[in-house]
């Protein structure tokens, strides 16, 4: 049986993991390939990282540290941030990583959705989609969640699957940091919408969070961040415990 | 000294950097003589089948996979190109498996991502791995199941999760990105 997936989710800043809630108070988290190293060692299923200064400079930076992580990882990987063409994908690919996450970049061209695609195929392109509710609308959001669009969630979600997008990552930012659990209406109405992989993110505090998305969504996977890097909760703690409550999940 | 077969195909270097993790030498080449010359093949891959079936042909690197005598171990695209046709951009393969591929029916979710357990039949390959371990696929074409089938996957239907015929072997899964049962895997090929 197919299991749900738990992704943590490592922020990178300049070569380094950083800590941080709502981007405020962001401390150093010390190096991602060890704690990468420990999440593996815990049973995570996949890792996602995030550049999240994503400027040219620290392109090289993150390129290596990409290069690093392929090298000492024994799972498959995600990076993010800042993509904004093929060729931008075609280096990190390159330079060992499983899958790509787009997101603003694919709103502005969404064909960059199927270039990405017709490449190096469907599953490495995962698109990110960072979603508020807002005058009775799940709207897109871009820019790190700084400007709102027109899109309305549901319809792009299902315009990324048809321009051949591998996965979706919905974000609520209605949720995101506040640890009372996933977005469940969107999460649930996206992964019903699109018949390709969603994995939620945003507002898991608790390991019931977990039981909740995956017993009551269609939703292949549950991305979180904090709550594994502050040790609030432990995957191997987790899975152990969705495992008991009848969630099909990976148990070392 | 393993040589992984160069072509068109995306992460070929995964394999790679696993096998460099394992103290195994190896090199990454479409060279002739250096596949022939190799104790071992691995020919991996992700990508298009009838895109790489065309590239292999170019460079008659599917003369020199048919000719091989030493073990090979070919992963997800690389099992697809073994089989006899894949309904992938409707491609004859290299006909190495009697097994043919299909796309998954859009019954679930498609492509099949994540971790699935299989259960194998037999094979050296699957020596001291439990049916309970799961291990890390990502595809959305299947081969079906043949008397060469040595372990089974199940998701939408049952399918080839390994396929071996004399010294080739094969896995839809991907061993290098299946944590420390892939490594389990790679070793027990790497011992054959």
């Amino acid at each position: 049986m197919l299991k749900k997936r738990i992704i943590p989710c490592l922020d990178i800043k300049n070569g380094r993991t950083v800590k941080g809630v709502n981007f405020i108070n962001i401390k150093d988290a010390g190096d991602p390939i060890e704690l990468a190293g420990r999440y593996v060692d815990e049973g995570a299923d996949e890792l996602v990282f995030l550049d999240i200064t994503a400027t040219i400079e620290n392109r090289k930076t993150l390129i290596q540290l990409v290069r690093k992580i392929a090298q000492n990882i024994n799972i498959p990987f995600t990076v993010g941030g800042g993509i904004k063409s093929v060729a931008d994908v075609a280096i990190l690919i390159n330079a060992g990583a499983d899958k790509v996450s787009i997101n603003s970049a694919a709103v502005k061209n969404p064909l960059l959705i199927s270039e990405i695609a017709q490449e190096f195929g469907s599953q490495c392109v995962v698109a990110a989609i960072d979603t508020k509710y807002i005058d009775r609308n799940w709207k897109v959001f871009v820019s790190g969640g700084r400007i709102e669009t027109k899109l309305e969630t549901v319809a792009w979600a299902k315009q990324i699957e048809s321009l051949g997008g591998g996965e979706i990552l919905l974000t609520s930012m209605n949720n995101d940091g506040t640890k009372t659990g996933f977005s469940l209406d969107i999460t649930n109405e996206v992964s019903q919408a699109v018949n390709i992989p969603v994995i939620a993110s945003g507002g898991a505090g608790k390991m019931h969070h977990f039981h909740s998305l995956f017993s009551q969504t269609e939703a292949s996977a549950g991305l979180a961040a904090s709550i594994f890097h502050f040790n609030e909760v432990a995957i191997p703690t987790l899975k152990n415990y969705l495992n008991e409550n009848k969630i099909p999940i990976r148990c070392l | 000294m393993i040589t992984i077969i160069k072509y068109n195909a995306g992460n070929i270097g995964s394999i790679k950097n696993v096998l460099d993790q394992l103290g195994c030498e190896s090199i990454v080449s479409d060279d002739t003589s250096e596949i022939l010359k190799a104790d071992k093949v691995i020919f991996p891959g992700v990508g298009e089948a009838s895109s790489a079936m065309k590239y292999l042909k170019e460079k008659e690197l599917d003369k020199t996979i048919l000719s091989l005598t030493q073990p090979m171990l070919g992963i997800c695209l690389g099992l697809q190109l073994m089989c006899k046709s894949t309904e992938e951009g409707r491609t004859e393969c290299l006909g190495i498996f009697e097994n043919t591929v299909r796309k998954f029916p859009p019954k679930k979710k498609v492509p099949h991502i994540g971790w699935n357990n299989f259960s194998s039949t037999n094979g050296t390959l699957f020596h001291n791995i439990n049916n309970e371990d799961d291990v890390y696929y990502v595809h959305s074409y299947y081969a079906n199941l043949s008397k060469q089938t040595i372990a089974t996957c199940n998701y939408i239907q049952t399918f080839s999760a390994a396929i071996q015929h004399k010294n080739f072997y094969a896995t839809q899964f991907h061993p290098e990105k299946s944590a420390k049962i892939g490594f389990k895997i790679l070793k027990n090929f790497l011992q054959l």
